[in-house]
């Protein structure tokens, strides 16, 4: 089970598209107990723990909760942006994918960076101005509260389980490899730790966890990345030419390979890591945190800088890592150089750290790594947590007649859930090919949620029933889509041969939604349809000039 | 004053017309100059990857695909830089003052 899982991984690897995947990572066996890295990782705790409880004392309304009262600075926002958008599998799996493709792994990156830039010049400030706590509120601004609400919410729901379970599974992993600690251990410690976090600290305590794992991230692949170049004399030319000498494909890593190869899956996955990525709610949610539309864009712009910087000392590093990683019989298993790396495929960047910095290092890398996964997954469930209170719970139940008492004990119930369900879907998909669910993860937020998000904002035609009907277009092709692709269809149903032969369905699914939704406006001559195309003018006031968009709170 | 009545003068106002196409305009001219050079770069790498194959210097092992991704990375976080620098002085400015004069 667990070679053909090492396989199958390697498989992907080859295909690219395990990368996809914050958090997909081969199999892996457990190492020895890693005692420097253990003590580390709970000072991060402890720290963080102790956050939380600051946090407590000024989590008092719902808006404190869900969006730290709107009183977090642009900076501050931005390093949290980016440390939501850095998961552990953004160190471990772009630095490995570099060391195994070369350029296809850069041609990656990029792609994974360049929706930054968008989502600031066409969302941000809009964002800022509609929305209060969740996406769901710019989405069913002028359209039918309890449907539009309620199709938001579900679509938030299901990118942030999916997304979960690729999270919990890699933290699983990964801790299992680097910690020496039991899968279910690791697994239930996350969720346990998520929980408290995210139930006592609300967004305060999840935005200062992800500031400070951001910097430890940041500062952390930087000093990586000087010790490793330092062996270079700090050339680039000096380190390529090693490079190319100790890769075994020699000259090709330094020109695009295979992963581009077919034009219409690169244009897929662009699609989907561009636009999925302004549909992710865990994002989407943190530009309500600051007080307005400026401090909403000094956001995004400090958050592409860590993000863009990050991507590049990752390139360096995979870059390396083949170097120094790939030429030291140490590091593969029975010492055979080109042969299978100790602990897996996505390990280049820890070898690397080993080699460069010793044991401690390791150990402080590790520790980051599994901060990181924490991080990132309290991220997602104050998302689920919002949308299930705020949106199911408080305006499409209630009608927005609970009280704030009311909807902040739903708050905090739905957050233990959240936290339960990821503890459990993280032990059912133990030693599950979960590289589907990152095509799906971001299929889903490209389809579902970032068609009706654009449209409400920039279409004045956009009527309920076009959003519905769209949204269920996009659901329904992203996921059937995925279940014909090559991931699942192939590599976990075994079927000879993919119906859908591309594993990213954005292309096929986000243009269909888009059409549904168009075909379903238009034809849309209701009374209903009307009075939304009327309500636009208000909402295009507000979301120009910030008019009556909800401000910064006591704080 | 009514909340519709502020809005109607917004609406109103010519410098509201302004705000909105300049900042318009100018978000979707920064956008083209982030998405056509990126998929430009895609396309070649599909059809003609050898294009980016080739070596910055004669002996170099350095190719141009390198840079020239790099400096996608680098010039799409100055772009923000740019947006951000107008967006956040003149028309944030001009935002400023079609609020007030809708106060009147």
């Amino acid at each position: 089970m667990k070679r053909s899982l090492i396989a199958l991984s390697a498989g992907l690897l080859i295909a690219g598209l395990a990368i996809a995947a914050p958090g997909a990572l081969d199999g892996v066996q457990k190492q020895p107990l890693n005692v420097s890295a253990i003590a580390m990782f709970m000072v991060f705790v402890i720290a963080t723990l102790g956050i939380t409880k600051w946090a407590a004392g000024r989590t008092k309304s719902t808006a404190d909760f869900y969006t730290a009262g709107g009183g977090i600075t642009g900076f501050q926002n931005g390093l949290a942006i980016a440390g939501d958008y850095m998961s552990a599998a953004t160190l471990l799996g772009l630095t490995s994918l570099v060391y195994a493709k070369g350029f296809d792994g850069f041609i990656y990156t990029v792609s994974f960076f360049i929706g930054w830039p968008i989502i600031l010049f066409l969302m941000a400030e809009r964002l800022r101005n509609l929305g209060k706590f969740t996406f769901a509120d710019i989405a069913s601004y002028r359209l039918d509260q309890s449907r539009i609400r309620t199709f938001a919410a579900f679509g938030s729901l299901t990118v942030v389980c999916f997304y979960l379970i690729v999270q919990m599974v890699g933290a699983g992993q990964l801790i299992q490899l680097l910690f020496g600690l039991e899968y279910n251990m690791a697994v239930v410690c996350v969720g346990i730790l998520m929980m408290v976090y995210v139930t006592f600290g609300g967004m305060v305590a999840t935005t200062w966890v992800q500031i400070i794992k951001a910097c430890l991230l940041l500062g952390g692949g930087t000093a990586l990345m000087l010790l490793a170049f330092s062996q270079f004399g700090f050339s680039f030319e000096n380190l390529f030419g090693q490079a190319v000498a100790a890769h075994k494909a020699g000259i090709k890593i330094m020109a695009p390979g295979s992963l581009m190869a077919d034009p219409v899956s690169a244009v897929s996955l662009s699609f989907a890591l561009l636009f999925g990525t302004a549909g992710l709610p865990h994002i989407m949610m943190r530009f309500f945190t600051v007080p307005n539309a400026k401090e909403a864009r000094k956001s995004v712009f400090y958050a592409t800088g860590f993000i863009g910087f990050f991507f590049l000392v990752v390139i360096i590093l995979g870059i390396s890592a083949i170097v120094i990683v790939g030429q030291n019989p140490a590091f593969f298993e029975g010492g055979q150089v080109g042969g299978k790396l100790i602990g897996g495929g996505n390990m280049p960047v820890m070898h690397l750290a080993k080699s460069v910095g010793g044991d401690i290092f390791l150990g402080f890398l590790s520790a980051v790594a599994f901060a990181t996964i924490l991080a990132v997954v309290s991220g997602l469930a104050l998302a689920g947590a919002s949308a299930i209170a705020h949106d199911l719970y408080a305006r499409v139940i209630k009608k927005g007649e609970a009280t704030s008492a009311q909807e902040m004990k739903v708050t905090k119930i739905a957050s233990v859930g959240i936290g339960l369900t990821a503890i459990a879907l993280g032990i059912l998909f133990k030693d599950q090919n979960i590289a589907f669910l990152v095509a799906l993860t971001f299929g889903v937020a490209a389809s579902v949620n970032f068609p009706v998000l654009i449209l409400s904002m920039y279409w004045k035609g956009l009527t309920t029933r076009g959003a519905l009907w769209g949204g269920i277009a996009g659901l329904v092709s992203a996921v059937g889509l995925v279940v014909l692709s090559p991931a699942v269809w192939v590599k976990v149903l075994g079927n000879a041969q993919a119906v859908f032969p591309y594993d990213h369905p954005a292309i096929i699914s986000m243009t269909l939604a888009f059409v549904v939704t168009w075909l379903g406006s238009v034809t849309d001559k209701s009374a209903r349809a009307a009075k939304e195309a009327e309500a636009f003018e208000e909402q295009y006031i507000r979301a120009q000039t910030g008019l009556g968009a909800a401000g910064a709170h006591a704080h | 004053m009514s909340q519709q009545n502020i809005q109607a003068k917004i609406r109103s106002n010519p410098k509201f017309a302004e705000l909105v196409g300049k900042r318009t305009r100018f978000a979707i001219i920064l956008s083209l100059v982030v998405l056509v050079p990126y998929y430009s770069f895609m396309m070649v790498t599909a059809f003609n990857p050898g294009l980016l194959a080739k070596p910055l210097a004669e002996g170099s092992v350095m190719t141009w695909g390198w840079p020239l991704a790099a400096l996608m990375v680098v010039g799409g976080w100055l772009l923000t830089g740019v947006y951000i620098s107008r967006a956040n002085g003149e028309f944030d400015d001009l935002n400023q003052q079609i609020l007030k004069e809708a106060q009147k």
